[in-house]
């Protein structure tokens, strides 16, 4: 058995719903808050955590029963798991392969992370808007003030 | 409409441009010719936090080439202590102005009026972020005094963390190729994604806290105000504050044209005794706040500034 097939016999096959590979080793509770998924929701949802890959080393799975990933909700993982790959299961087979593609703006997911600017009062309008400088490391900077985001914290900034 | 947030928004083709007309400006700016470039034209005055300089200087500019002036005056008066968002207070100055000069305590903020105007937003000031307006009255400086921009060794010292004069001008130092030294307390170092933004562009960027010892290699020395209220306790402030404190005796060694900035008000920074050695710039870098503003509002409404003021004005 190939450490591929190993890793994902660790949980059963689902029938319909999302399958999320490739999420960075550890990465797959802050996945988890970006998409909302947190207990009050009927789905089943199982996690793998630090399993061997070939390609990352370390990887984590998440399988969403009965809930296909919108590309709303794929732009939010692109913040913290931008190689991730996405597979919408019908019927125990793969529908549909989703890339996530991490745009150079990432508008309206998470507000800026910087306690003194000018998007901090909820009341101004436009749109929250977060450029994206570099892709790997991973680095954003807030159109508004600049600053460059925190982007553990922006997990609790998700709008 | 393109406006001025930070130093990006303009070419160095087109900061060279700017400041060759406000070379041509000065006999108006200084009133002695009376040119009204822009008369019929409103500047809003948007100082949502205290502003003597910045705010006197654009008035000053726009009354100078013939054009009005309205401001918001207090803002505990204004519609803003009632809660009013800043995108509607730019919906409703963008309709009685054809540009708008704005300081304000958020970071950020101009961008935001600038993505809500229609008129051209010129950042006075936002937070700790830029102060472009400053940055071009410091290059108007800097290139009156050493005749060019080009390859000069700029000290920027004091709170570089904090004071944003010193965030714009840098970015644009090193674009002309300025070899760029930060003294700076550690507590006050320049923000990291500024430094990395200057390394990006190519700059040599060093850093010290010893501010004395680069004296004697400046071309420019650009002094900052550091605040009190930035320590943790007055021991600290008074400790750190002395070693960035220039007297006229700590000039022996600098270079004949060397010269000291400052974007005022200083509290302790520059000792009076230089205020009368060939090397105190900081009244007259105050007084060219005026012609630069005049020059940027005459390029950002799109006005031509003639190449010979002497013949197209009249005299005062």
């Amino acid at each position: 058995m190939s450490v591929q097939e190993a890793s994902m016999r660790r949980v059963t096959a689902i029938r319909n719903g999302t399958v999320i590979d490739h999420v960075p080793a550890g990465k797959s509770l802050s996945v988890l808050k970006m998409l909302g998924l947190d207990g009050s929701l009927s789905n089943p949802v199982s996690l793998v955590m630090n399993v061997p890959s070939q390609k990352m080393g370390g990887k984590d799975i998440i399988k969403v029963e009965d809930r296909e990933l919108t590309q709303v909700e794929l732009d939010r993982l692109a913040l913290v798991a931008p190689e991730a790959s996405v597979s919408i299961i019908r019927a125990y087979s793969v529908a549909e392969k989703l890339d996530i593609n991490l745009t150079d703006e990432v508008v309206n997911v998470a507000r800026c992370t910087f306690s003194n600017c000018i998007t901090i009062n909820p009341r101004e309008p436009l749109p929250h808007r977060l450029v994206l400088t570099n892709r790997d490391p991973l680095e954003l900077r807030c159109r508004y003030c600049g600053k460059t985001q925190d982007v553990e914290a922006l997990v609790d900034n998700l709008l | 409409m393109p406006g001025l947030i930070t130093m990006d928004d303009l070419t160095n083709e087109e900061i060279i441009s700017i400041l060759d007309d406000a070379e041509q400006l000065l006999p108006v700016a200084k009133g002695e010719i009376f040119l009204p470039l822009l008369q019929g034209r409103i500047l809003g005055n948007l100082f949502f936090e205290p502003s003597t300089r910045t705010r006197m200087s654009f008035e000053t500019a726009m009354k100078r080439l013939g054009g009005n002036v309205v401001n918001l005056g207090d803002v505990k008066t204004s519609s803003v202590v009632k809660g009013e968002t800043l995108y509607d207070t730019i919906q409703m100055v963008d309709g009685y102005t054809d540009i708008i000069a704005m300081r304000h305590p958020r970071q950020g903020a101009a961008q935001y009026a600038s993505d809500s105007a229609n008129v051209p937003i010129m950042n006075g000031g936002d937070g700790a972020g830029h102060h472009p307006t400053q940055t071009m009255l410091d290059l108007f400086t800097i290139r009156r005094a050493h005749g060019t921009l080009e390859g000069l060794n700029v000290v920027l010292a004091g709170d570089l963390r904090y004071g944003r004069t010193v965030h714009s001008l840098s970015h644009a130092l090193v674009r002309f190729g300025c070899n760029v030294t930060l003294s700076s307390p550690e507590a006050l170092r320049m923000p990291e994604e500024i430094i990395s933004d200057l390394r990006n562009q190519g700059a040599d960027v060093n850093e010290t806290d010893d501010l004395l010892s680069q004296i004697v290699n400046a071309d420019v020395v650009y002094m900052t105000r550091i605040q009190k209220e930035r320590f943790p306790d007055e021991d600290e402030y008074h400790k750190v504050a002395g070693a960035y404190k220039l007297h006229a005796r700590d000039l022996d060694d600098a270079k004949a044209e060397m010269i000291i900035m400052h974007p005022l008000p200083r509290v302790d920074e520059i000792d009076s005794s230089v205020d009368s050695t060939r090397h105190a710039c900081y009244f007259e870098q105050a007084f060219n706040g005026v012609v630069t503003r005049m020059s940027l509002m005459c390029w950002l409404l799109g006005v031509k500034v003639p190449s010979d003021v002497n013949t197209m004005g009249s005299e005062i």
